[in-house]
């Protein structure tokens, strides 16, 4: 074990070597995505003063295709960065064996639900007065 | 939660993955609140304006920490991944980064923060 705080790019599977470096490159991405969205949504805006109006017209007209994919490129790569790294939390303090393989299986049922879900509502979206 | 030695690595560590976590659960209730758009403005409008109570526009400042210093951490973390060099300088670079990070956190709790006394 190093003591940088960092992880060896790992050489056993080919799965991990992806997920390692899906880590770092969607980390980069997220860093200015998740922080974009925090700086125009608390920032440049006031969270007291976003409503139903603000996100349906963020969401409508001309850029409103390109924030929703904003919004979702966001929303993917931030659940399978948490749920990655939350795999490899679980990894290192459940040891293998059947109550591993349950808890990992409700971390992906529910993150793939709620992954489902939030692309629905990104996309399905239409004001309504 | 074992500790051995901690210095700079093992706290960067710990921190990273604390705030993982939380960012993570925060995800998923940021989820449940954008939903409540398919039930229209009354509904929406009524649960996301709990956001600017000021002990969750508090808590916010908290999650603008998280995000931030997950951040921060996760580029030096890919220094010293891809950047031989770096690996004998790593604890340097992370005081840089707290560095950053508590620069930025001062204008951003500020910015975050005056609406409450504006109320």
């Amino acid at each position: 074990m190093n003591s940088y705080g960092s992880r060896p790019a790992p050489t056993a599977s080919t799965f991990e070597l992806v997920a390692w470096l899906f880590m770092r490159l969607s980390g980069v991405l997220l860093l200015i995505l998740a922080l974009g969205h925090l700086v125009i949504m608390h920032l440049i805006n006031d969270i007291g003063k976003i409503n139903y109006e603000f996100v349906a017209g963020r969401w409508s007209g001309e850029l409103g295709m390109l924030w929703r994919g904003y919004d979702w490129l966001m929303l993917i790569l931030a659940m399978l960065h948490g749920v990655n790294g939350m795999r490899t939390i679980l990894e290192d303090y459940l040891s293998p064996g059947r109550r591993r393989i349950l808890v990992l299986t409700v971390l992906y049922v529910v993150s793939f639900a709620f992954l489902a879900a939030g692309s629905y509502v990104v996309f399905s979206f239409r004001r309504v007065m | 939660m074992t500790f051995y030695r901690g210095k700079e690595g093992q706290w960067s560590w710990f921190f990273h993955r604390l705030t993982g976590v939380g960012v993570l659960l925060f995800l998923f209730a940021h989820i449940i609140d954008t939903m409540l758009l398919g039930w229209g403005p009354a509904v929406y409008d009524r649960v996301i304006s709990i956001y600017a109570h000021p002990v969750f526009r508090t808590s916010e400042v908290g999650l603008f920490a998280a995000v931030l210093y997950h951040a921060l951490n996760g580029v030096r973390i890919i220094l010293v991944d891809f950047w031989p060099g770096a690996v004998r300088h790593h604890a340097k670079i992370f005081y840089v980064m707290m560095t950053l990070f508590v620069l930025s956190m001062i204008p951003v709790s500020y910015l975050m923060l005056r609406h409450i006394f504006n109320e």
